[in-house]
């Protein structure tokens, strides 16, 4: 990283050299890919029903984390940090102090779970009568495990992230549900494209096995229920199946990946972001028509992943911009995945940038007719993410020619 | 002609500044009081104080918000400090800010209030977390799927004053305010903006969060009198008071600032960060990713340790945290360490947390204003381990050029700024 960098006339190109997938499909890049061309959804209708989810698929937690440091983390940050050893070890970087000193980052993040039994051990010892004025304070003093706080910290996923693999240049963490992670990128693109930066992690992480998550989100009626369906099936009950996945990408400005013999794995082009005032109908289409205008695409038939929540009216705004594009191939990573919120564009991403490494878009994931076959091999993906309540965004990922 | 650093790239200058601490609302009161020494620390009235170990903060109380809850508190402090930089700056139009918004705020979740009301629309006794779930939907609790989002609040700023673009929500811990700040001078110095918006809030003196800082020994448990709590550099400080407050900067380029005849109120010169990987909560012992960090500052800012008149320290008052900032200034600043006048807002604020970078970025500025130095309060008892020249107990007329500003979060989140009068 360096501070203090002049003005450069053209800006720097950015590669992705690493990437870090631990998700509902399982761990790594392979599995991710075979899970995705087999068709597979791992989705729990019954641990958390009427509400569906999808759990993460359990890995070797001590292959990325060490023991010790593992017990001071709840779920989302052993996710997030797991996914993170995995992309330094995709970028051939782990344990390569001399980078991982410098390296900035990024995180995408919302807070950690509540300890659901002690909630409700509180609110029934308060619906029993308990209702000294000392009572709140006496029971939290006692119940709260001090390392909890921690644990639910938003920069600490980033902090452990730092303690667990020595990536400490510099840290920052964005917060803001699903546009959080869209900044995210979009900031670290523009640092290493401005000459700001070399080289970054960039990601987030999600638990979707939370119920005070679900709290949150039922507030507005966001959950699905009872039956899962693939996002676009989801007009008449829609909502949203938290997902649970960690993804990051290492980003590197193609200088720095050439003198460390790095190959690319896509480029990363544009990324663009907008906050359209939904209040009027048609608002997000025309800010997704606007984002889309932004980026550079010239493939008249390229491909489209979409972070597409089934959650509405946003999903419907979504598909009438997608609408303008028929003769891209779309594939919705809500529907294989689930939503995982402020990780969402990071996955969306990461499989754009596999998609691209491997010559191939993954197969279709439905039968709606939204989603159709791709044969050729993409050069250009756009990745779209509109969040469920506020927030739009969209990034192009190219082939290095 | 454009004016440029000696790096080449456009020169940051403040335009704008708003404030609010438990010290009052705006410059003009706070700084009044902050010069005169007078302590925004109070006991707590806002929840019942029974049982806690630390009963007193720097809670802003002469704001009303009801139903009351953190995030809406931070909310409003921040609509206050925006509402005052903006107007200060002079720039856009009513609702039309014509730049980004970078917002430091807490973390946000579900709060007690809001459980407890769940928990009676369940009613009687013996009810699990899924009985609390299937009260939530259809519509009665809509307000609060988006009042406990993360990026309500800065939804809310850029709703009301029309920033434009995706409005940024961060946290580094106690560092967010800084990082706010530092988001705005790359956004500008890469050209992407001629102006930023820089704004960081804390509404978060509740039971839990007192309890949780409690639990991690962190707080100070001197709460008689409460205005006496907060040490910075005491040999008998015993932790951080917890306080409320919010800051907003205008950023501006130099160029585009003299374009259209604003007032430049100073210069943001500098910013460092480095990560600290030691622990969650304490600095390495070696104190290398705090020097690492002031060091960086003073290279972006390009300026050499002698031109740093004086320090605007994160000064906690934990005995971890005052000892750690003496140990990687004074690496940094050798034998001009002693030279340098160094003062604790917080002594008389509080902690402000996620807003602390930025309140005390302004409370710099306003000391290169007036060139006068607010004080550390009760610096009775000086710590012998810790060589600064603390300005004690008493505001201190100095010549101020160039201010650094430091601050320290978990999570090994350390970051710097450098703030000058003019472009260097």
């Amino acid at each position: 990283m360096s501070e203090t960098p002049s003005v450069t006339s053209a800006p720097v190109e950015v590669w992705i050299t690493g990437i870090g997938l631990a998700t509902s499909l399982g761990e790594g890049l392979d599995a991710n890919w075979e899970a995705l061309n087999a068709g597979q959804i791992n989705v729990d209708e019954k641990g958390f029903a009427p509400y569906i989810v999808h759990p993460w698929a359990k890995v070797n937690l001590e292959a990325q984390i060490p023991k010790k440091e593992q017990r001071q983390m709840e779920a989302w940050q052993r996710i997030g940090t797991y996914a993170a050893g995995l992309a330094l070890d995709s970028a051939g970087l782990k344990g390569n102090k001399d980078i991982l000193s410098r390296m900035d980052m990024i995180v995408a993040a919302g807070g950690g779970e509540r300890d659901i039994s002690v909630d409700t051990a509180i609110l029934n010892a308060e619906a029993e009568g308990n209702c000294t004025p000392g009572f709140l304070n006496d029971r939290l003093m006692s119940d709260l495990r001090p390392t909890l706080f921690l644990a639910q910290l938003s920069n600490l996923l980033a902090g452990n992230i730092a303690i667990s693999h020595g990536v400490c240049g510099t840290s920052r963490t964005f917060m803001g549900e699903e546009v959080a992670g869209v900044d995210a990128f979009k900031i670290a693109l523009a640092r290493i494209a401005g000459g700001q930066s070399d080289i970054a992690l960039v990601g987030g992480s999600h638990n979707g096995e939370r119920k005070d998550l679900l709290v949150l989100y039922e507030f507005g009626d966001y959950n699905l229920k009872n039956e899962f369906k693939p996002v676009w099936a989801r007009k008449e009950h829609p909502g949203f199946a938290l997902g649970s996945a960690g993804a990051f990408l290492v980003l590197e400005s193609k200088p720095h990946a050439e003198a460390r013999g790095a190959k690319p794995l896509a480029r990363l082009s544009k990324v663009v972001a907008d906050r359209a005032r939904r209040k009027e109908a048609g608002a997000v289409t025309g800010t997704l028509d606007r984002l889309w205008s932004a980026l550079d695409v010239h493939d008249a038939a390229g491909a489209i992943i979409t972070g597409a929540t089934g959650a509405e009216p946003v999903t419907s705004e979504e598909r009438a911009f997608l609408d303008h594009h028929k003769s891209f191939a779309v594939r919705s990573s809500g529907t294989r995945f689930g939503h995982t919120m402020e990780a969402h564009f990071a996955l969306d991403l990461a499989l754009a940038a596999l998609s691209i490494s491997r010559g191939a878009l993954f197969a279709p994931g439905d039968t709606s007719g939204v989603e159709s076959e791709m044969k050729q091999a993409p050069t250009q993906i756009v990745v779209v993410g509109a969040g469920h309540y506020r927030g739009e965004g969209m990034a192009l990922v190219e082939a290095v020619k | 002609m454009s004016v440029r650093d000696k790096f080449g790239r456009p020169v940051v200058v403040v335009t704008g500044m708003g404030i609010v601490t438990s010290l009052g609302a705006g410059k003009s009161d706070n700084w009044t009081k902050l010069v005169a020494g007078e302590s925004g620390i109070r006991t707590i009235t806002r929840f019942p104080i029974d049982g806690l170990k630390t009963t007193m903060a720097g809670t802003v109380d002469f704001v009303p918000v009801a139903p009351f809850t953190s995030t809406g508190l931070s909310e409003r402090l921040g609509h206050m400090a925006v509402e005052e930089a903006i107007a200060q700056a002079g720039i856009g139009s009513k609702g039309d800010f014509p730049g980004p918004l970078f917002l430091a705020v807490a973390p946000v979740e579900i709060e007690w209030p809001q459980r407890l009301e769940l928990a009676h629309e369940v009613g009687g006794t013996h009810f699990t977390y899924d009985d609390l779930l299937k009260v939530c939907g259809g519509g009665k609790f809509v307000n609060y799927h988006h009042r406990f989002l993360f990026g309500s609040v800065a939804d809310s700023l850029s709703d009301t004053f029309g920033t434009k673009g995706s409005p940024i929500s961060l946290s580094t811990a106690c560092a967010s305010g800084a990082t706010a700040i530092q988001l705005g001078v790359e956004a500008i110095r890469r050209g992407e903006t001629d102006v930023a918006l820089c704004a960081a809030t804390e509404g978060s003196v509740n039971p839990e969060g007192l309890v949780r800082f409690s639990l991690l020994s962190a707080l100070s448990t001197q709460n008689d009198p409460p205005q006496a709590a907060s040490k910075p550099f005491s040999k008998n400080r015993d932790g951080f008071v917890m306080a409320e407050g919010a800051g907003a900067l205008v950023l501006e380029s130099y160029d585009a600032a003299v374009a259209r005849g604003a007032k430049i109120l100073g210069v943001v010169a500098g910013c460092g960060e480095l990560t600290d990987s030691f622990h969650r909560t304490r600095s390495s012992p070696d104190g290398k990713p705090i020097i690492g960090c002031i060091r960086k500052a003073l290279a972006d800012a390009g300026m050499a340790p002698e031109q740093i008149d004086h320090i605007n320290a994160h000064g906690t008052a934990t005995p971890e945290n005052d000892k750690m900032e003496y140990v990687g200034v004074s690496a940094v600043f050798g034998e001009h360490t002693g030279k340098i006048p160094v003062s604790s807002n917080k002594s008389m604020v509080g902690h402000t947390i996620s807003a602390a970078g930025a309140v005390e970025a302004i409370i710099s500025l306003l000391t290169l204003e007036h060139q006068l130095i607010p004080p550390t309060i009760n610096y009775d008892i000086p710590d012998p381990a810790i060589l600064f020249d603390v300005v004690g107990n008493k505001a201190r007329e100095a010549r101020v050029t160039a201010v650094m500003s430091n601050s320290f979060g978990f999570g090994g989140q350390n970051a710097s700024l450098i703030l000058t009068r003019e472009p260097a």
